[in-house]
């Protein structure tokens, strides 16, 4: 794990780290109740996952309002130390105002907001000096190198050269582009990117990584990786935040989530909870040879709990898939085709909200 | 950490601004990495007040033979290199304020990487403002030697000509950034050069101000390059007197409310 490995040699490095950045270490420590950083410098878990109960981010009735528009609706969120906490929506739900806001670069309209005990309004630069962020759309430096993005990005918290260099060499291991140190970005592949951007927002070591739709844009194979090295952080105690409109990423990633939609929270919980609260345990997925699916409702009346229906099928929230199948067929309605699964969030956010999440 | 930045940073935080600039300095050093695979274009801004100080000052001189410079007759060769020098100075902050800080603004996104950052949005503004004055800075140090092997320079007092080149460089770069940030596309570029060309060509720059009928002198004296030409001008000449002040007034009240302008317009456009 080397980029846990660098957190016990450099203890030094990370103090000086907090002492460049305005008045952060007395700021921080003074106003900080829920420091997570109670261990001594050095120590395997300091910074990581801390004991305290305390959230690393809290949201009050946070609202964003942009002219008339109303990005952000009134949102309590709680962001314990240590999890992977989600947001799930559509396009346009809000995700992304509110990872600004959480990422100090975006006031909130109304409501209150402390990240790492700090208010963003007074705190802005020293919340941001612990954060790591990975936008949505890649904004690495194309006029520098790949470990050229990360010594500079580094430079910007105010880390020392000698440390800024070190952390490179262990982030590029870790983000799997230790050969590619040396070359520009623009050539890399949108995976290749998404690690670097990612690699880059490790360089300060971040109490909070904000990740704003990680594996958008991506192939299959290049977002399990992105998974795999979420995941090692994951266990390494940092504290990820991520948006995301792919249901799979969240029942992958996350511990606990909030689904949103227009500005608001429809619900929250670990994804579990949520499919077992919202959803039935299986889905009956029924094909027609039909332009409106809604004329074969009557065919399968009183089978299911609940139906949806969508253009091109019909879904039923059952108990048992098989079951309903059969009284399907027992009925003698003949679908094209007839496909039995587990219920997934999706199901959970069509409930919810009457529409698909990706569209 | 060092003295100089502690004193950098407890002054700019001392300022009336939502963020501090105490580490625009890293902006600089991530901006001369990303120059030192593109050293070329620098010589082009060195090469053109070259080209005019040949042009104008030894081929036009030697017809025009000496003029009359605050009553003092020198060579033509003499009068105008101060001229190109706080012209070059002009040209070079202004290029880096506004092409390329366009660029980063709306194409390669630099700035909402850097504000993710401790970095804030006067942070940005000092940073790119050190950077072009640092630049128009090479341009004239170097035009400096050029034109004093051209023998277009009298004494030792023209080496003051470099710090009052970099006044005119941190004047134009604070405004012409600031400008920048209003800027929709490239076409707008446009109106960049229409401000300076023709300050470039009337600004006293190519002969003296007594040219002019009254009421001219008095609106060339309210454009900046008057000001930045007259003061590198008077130093190189070596005639420093309370005018001076006048100059160095103007460029620096121009400097400070350009970099306090983009401050707020970096923060307005992008910490919406």
């Amino acid at each position: 794990m080397p980029y846990r490995s660098s957190r016990a040699s450099e203890p030094t490095a990370s103090q000086s780290t907090a002492s460049q950045s305005t008045a952060s270490q007395s700021d921080g420590s003074r106003s900080d109740g829920s420091r997570p950083d109670g261990s001594p410098p050095g120590a395997p878990a300091s910074g990581r996952a801390p004991q305290g109960t305390g959230s690393l981010i809290s949201a009050r009735g946070l609202v964003k309002t942009f002219g008339e528009f109303t990005a952000v609706d009134g949102i309590d969120v709680d962001v314990r130390p240590g999890e992977a906490f989600g947001f799930l929506g559509p396009n346009g739900a809000g995700k992304s105002s509110t990872m600004r806001m959480i990422g100090c670069v975006s006031p909130p309209t109304a409501g209150r907001l402390r990240i790492l005990g700090m208010d963003p309004a007074s705190q802005g630069p020293q919340i941001r000096a612990r954060l790591g962020v990975v936008p949505q759309r890649d904004s690495l430096d194309e006029e520098l190198t790949v470990e050229e993005n990360i010594w500079v990005y580094g430079r910007y918290f105010g880390l020392p050269r000698s440390v800024v260099r070190r952390r490179a060499t262990e982030l590029l291991e870790f983000a799997q582009l230790s050969e590619r140190a040396g070359s520009v970005v623009e050539p890399l592949s949108g995976g290749m990117k998404r690690r670097l951007t990612i690699a880059r927002a490790l360089v300060n070591e971040p109490s909070i990584l904000l990740l704003d739709e990680p594996t958008t844009g991506l192939d299959p194979q290049a977002r399990h990786v992105l998974w795999d090295r979420l995941f090692r952080l994951k266990r390494e105690g940092v504290t990820l935040v991520l948006t995301t409109h792919y249901m799979d990423e969240a029942e992958q990633l996350c511990d606990r989530l909030v689904v949103m939609d227009h500005g608001r929270i429809v619900a929250q919980g670990s994804p579990r909870s949520l499919i077992e609260e919202h959803s039935t345990r299986e889905v009956l997925e029924l094909r027609f040879d039909a332009d409106d699916h809604s004329r074969h409702l009557a065919d399968v009346d009183g089978i299911a709990e609940r139906v949806e229906v969508l253009p091109d099928r019909l879904l039923l929230y059952v108990a048992d898939g098989e079951a309903a199948q059969g009284e399907v067929a027992r009925r003698g309605v003949e679908p094209l085709s007839a496909l039995v699964r587990r219920s997934t969030l999706e199901d959970v956010f069509l409930h919810l909200t009457g529409r698909t999440l990706v569209d | 950490m060092t003295r100089p930045g502690k004193v950098a940073r407890s002054l700019a935080t001392a300022l009336p601004l939502p963020a501090g600039a105490g580490m625009a300095r890293m902006l600089v050093e991530r901006n001369y990495r990303s120059f030192r695979r593109s050293w070329t274009i620098i010589v082009s801004g060195f090469f053109e007040p070259v080209f005019y100080l040949f042009s104008m000052g030894v081929g036009i001189g030697a017809l025009v033979g000496d003029v009359d410079a605050g009553g003092r007759t020198v060579p033509y060769a003499v009068f105008v290199a101060p001229a190109l020098l706080a012209a070059s100075a002009m040209n070079g902050a202004v290029f880096d304020s506004t092409t390329n800080v366009f660029f980063k603004l709306k194409y390669a996104k630099l700035y909402d990487s850097v504000l993710a950052t401790p970095l804030g949005p006067r942070d940005v503004a000092v940073g790119e403002i050190s950077w072009a004055l640092l630049r128009g800075l090479v341009y004239s140090g170097a035009f400096l030697v050029v034109a004093a092997l051209a023998g277009a320079v009298e004494g030792w007092e023209a080496v003051l000509a470099v710090p009052a080149a970099s006044l005119i460089g941190w004047a134009f770069a604070s405004v012409g950034m600031a400008t920048t940030t209003y800027m929709r596309s490239w076409a707008d570029f446009d109106y960049v050069q229409l401000a300076i060309l023709p300050m470039f060509l009337f600004s006293a720059t190519f002969y003296p101000l007594s040219t002019y009928p009254t009421a001219l002198q008095w609106l060339v004296q309210a454009t900046p390059l008057y000001h930045g030409v007259a003061m590198v001008r008077d130093l190189m000449l070596g005639q420093v007197g309370a005018g001076m002040l006048v100059h160095v007034a103007y460029l620096t009240a121009m400097g400070v409310v350009g970099t306090m302008w983009t401050g707020r317009r970096i923060e307005r456009l992008l910490l919406r």
